[in-house]
């Protein structure tokens, strides 16, 4: 099951090593990862997708929340959250499926090519990617998902 | 406070000493040299010139398991870096609190492939609690605060200090402050401890009829063997200690098992299989004490104390979880069985402390084995350690090395004092023995401090008698010499037909009496079971000199117990044709 982890980590040179360091080092997957600085310039906000059973999260989570440079760890999926992602395909402008998109998701075109921004939930962008598999797109890029819970909970240290 | 002006080095040695550092290990390079230089000029902070680096986070690692206090280590850029990597990493995996600071090139040239350039960041990112790239002279002083925090607080560990070389400047100077306190916002290790399961936990202890005290590395790191002697005794429940928890509670007292796990005691073993309550403490359930987790003391409930909620539940399911030191849980727990009127099974603890005792009885280790004289015309290496034993009264500090012998001085030494057992139990660094002894006998000049090795491990840091020359530490070398790297070859014994691949020396090793003399030291050589004890006796004696003392022994011996891998604990190998199984 994949599951959506945020965590807050202190803005500073070396801190994304060491969270990306520590799945490769414990044997995690780390299946997207989107990282920025947040309004707080000291603090940047890191959501990641893995795939693992509640053990294996449970244990990821407490080995981040280890890591000096983390502040706060949080498991998205552990309660009801939105996760959406931004996915840029191009296409021929011959093969481009002027069904499947609407006119407001063309960023650019030109003669030959045509290009669009979707965003959705990943599971909506995989759909979106098989039914136009057919028309050839030239490429596909997917930021990965980010998340918010859909409650009152923020990922703040001013909690 | 002294606010005068310093240089970036300057501000480093200060700051180590505001820190309450009295020495530090170390060897100069040229990234190094500014630091050195400002060692030079003053007297707080004492400087051991080893003869390798990993000698010297090796003896800055003896140093701190022995005190208590974060052992220092100083190297240079690039191979200085390297060749602290090995100390790093086993100070890492035992958790010991130790602060290693290394040179790097200038700031302007990191990146570019320099002289002596390595990232030493990202080399030790997986061995270190935690890192510090120096950003600037003036942030010296700060991170030297955060550095010794980090390394001494919660589940303790290695920090590493990396300092551009532009930023140890001696012409750029600037006002010196030391921080008073640390303040960081991620960084909150638990104090007092998550004690809303003591209740708990103490209902559990007051149903168990078969309970097991089980304790490692963390009760020593956080001086909680007064506490966990005081639980074991209020209740009266048996004690096992992991390799790391020897010392914890007392190992000459009638209550405790021994060892447990890959080498542990049968009782041991035997109890933590049939248990129904397993009081877990500082200690991790790693693989060499569950052997199959899947069929580890199935019938038991676990209470887990560790300061590392990263521990708790990561292999074995805690049924109560107690995060916090183990200090302060321990005297928690205490309250809270002395504020009760408590209802243990007391006829059911003593029958289970009776079976754990014919345990003992019927295949238990033989502590006697100086009195069964020469076996086969040959000296057992489990007398050696005896022998040792007997001579030093208990009382020595014991570093080992690894291998055959580390299982042989952790088994027969009775470790009746936290601090006094000091190995690399978690990565199993050979060459630990002699440069983490030099750690203890600094630390404690008039102790006596005895290194149990072997001629492999031996040669894998001997260059450090040097070192021991120098500074005139008088170590006591016990060499337990098989002609062989024994737990390799057991194992090639056990699982590989015998067949002794790369594990012999064909008559290669060197004279080490000779070797022990033309590094200033004394060498005796034993090859006689009739001259062991008197020759200990000697080399114990000698008390301002460093004693060689190379005792030839039988190589066909291996250590017992042994787990069956991939088995329950009840699973033992008890001599080589001897087994619990069917």
């Amino acid at each position: 099951m994949k599951r959506v982890i945020a965590l807050l980590m202190e803005n500073q040179p070396g801190a994304l090593s060491r969270v990306v360091g520590l799945f490769s080092q414990r044997g995690y997957n780390i299946e997207t990862l989107v990282v920025a600085p947040t309004s707080d310039p000291t603090l940047s906000r890191l959501t990641m997708s893995t795939e693992g059973d509640e053990k294996v999260v449970e244990q990821i989570t407490k080995q981040l929340d280890k890591l000096i440079d983390v502040v706060l760890v949080t498991n998205l999926s552990d309660s009801e959250f939105v996760e959406r992602e931004l996915m840029l395909i191009k296409f021929d402008k011959d093969s481009f499926p002027k069904k499947a998109f609407e006119e407001k998701n063309i960023v650019s075109k030109s003669d030959e090519i045509v290009s669009v921004q979707v965003v959705g939930t990943s599971m909506e962008l995989d759909n979106l990617v098989s039914e136009v598999q057919n028309n050839k797109p030239i490429e596909i890029v997917r930021s990965g998902p980010l998340g918010i819970s859909s409650d009152k909970n923020t990922l703040s240290i001013e909690n | 406070m002294d606010k005068s002006n310093k240089s970036g080095a300057e501000a480093l040695i200060h700051s180590l000493h505001l820190e309450g550092v009295e020495l530090m290990f170390g060897y100069p390079g040229g990234a190094a040299l500014h630091i050195y230089d400002a060692i030079f000029n003053q007297n707080y902070v004492d400087h051991i010139l080893v003869r390798h680096e990993q000698g010297a986070v090796h003896a800055a690692d003896g140093y701190a398991r022995a005190t208590g206090k974060p052992g220092v280590a100083l190297v240079t850029s690039g191979p200085g870096a390297t060749n602290a990597i090995t100390g790093l990493a086993t100070a890492y995996m035992d958790s010991t609190p130790i602060v290693v600071i290394s040179g790097q090139v200038k700031s302007g040239l990191i990146g570019t492939d320099s002289f002596q350039e390595t990232d030493m960041i990202g080399v030790s990112r997986p061995i270190v609690k935690h890192s510090f790239l120096v950003q600037s002279a003036e942030d010296i002083p700060e991170i030297v605060k955060k550095a010794f925090h980090i390394a001494t607080t919660g589940r303790p560990g290695p920090v590493v200090i990396d300092i551009p070389k532009d930023f140890t400047d001696p012409e750029y100077k600037f006002e010196f402050n030391y921080p008073s306190e640390v303040n960081m916002r991620s960084y909150n290790p638990p104090k007092k401890g998550d004690t809303s399961r003591i209740k708990e936990a103490v209902d559990l202890i007051e149903q168990s009829k078969k309970p097991v005290i089980y304790s490692g590395g963390g009760v020593i790191q956080n001086d909680a063997s007064e506490e966990l002697t005081a639980l074991a005794k209020l209740l009266n429940f048996p004690v096992t200690n992991t390799l790391m928890g020897l010392g914890a509670f007392p190992g000459s007292d009638p209550q405790f098992m021994g060892m447990l796990g890959m080498h542990g005691t049968y009782q041991a073993n035997m109890a933590m299989h049939n248990a129904d309550l397993i009081i877990a403490v500082g200690a991790r359930f790693d693989d060499r004490i569950t052997n199959d987790p899947k069929q580890f003391a199935l019938g038991a409930k676990k209470i887990h104390i560790d300061v590392d909620a990263a521990s708790v539940s990561k292999i074995i399911h805690a049924d109560i979880p107690i995060v916090g030191s183990a200090k302060e849980c321990l005297a928690a727990l205490i309250k809270e069985i002395n504020s009760r009127d408590l209802q243990l099974n007391n006829s059911a603890i003593e029958e289970w402390n009776q079976i754990i005792s014919d345990w003992r009885d019927n295949h238990g280790l033989n502590h006697s084995m100086l009195e069964l004289g020469p076996q086969n015309g040959k000296i057992l290496p489990q007398q050696v350690v005896q022998s040792l034993y007997k001579e030093t009264e208990g009382q020595a500090f014991i570093t080992s090395d690894v291998g055959q012998h580390q299982m042989f001085a952790a088994q027969y030494y009775h470790f009746d004092k936290p601090r006094q057992w000091i190995n690399s139990g978690g990565l199993g660094t050979m060459g630990f023995g002699l440069p983490s002894a030099m750690g203890v006998q600094l630390a404690y000049p008039d102790a006596t401090v005895a290194c149990v090795t072997g001629e492999g491990s031996i040669q894998m840091c001997i260059q450090e008698l040097s070192t021991c020359l120098q500074y005139g530490l008088p170590i006591k070398i016990i060499n337990i010499n098989n002609a062989a790297l024994g737990m390799v070859r057991q194992w090639q014994d056990m699982q590989y037909g015998g067949r002794h691949s790369s594990s012999t020396y064909e008559n290669s090793l060197p004279d080490f009496v000779a070797l022990a003399e033309s590094y200033g030291h004394i060498g005796i050589k034993v090859t006689k079971f009739e001259e062991l004890e008197s020759a200990m006796k000697e080399c114990i004696s000698l008390k301002d000199r460093l004693v060689f003392l190379d005792v030839d022994v039988d190589p066909n011996e291996h250590v017992y117990p042994m787990l069956e891998a991939g088995n329950a604990m009840d699973h033992m190998w008890l001599g080589k044709e001897e087994k619990t199984w069917k």
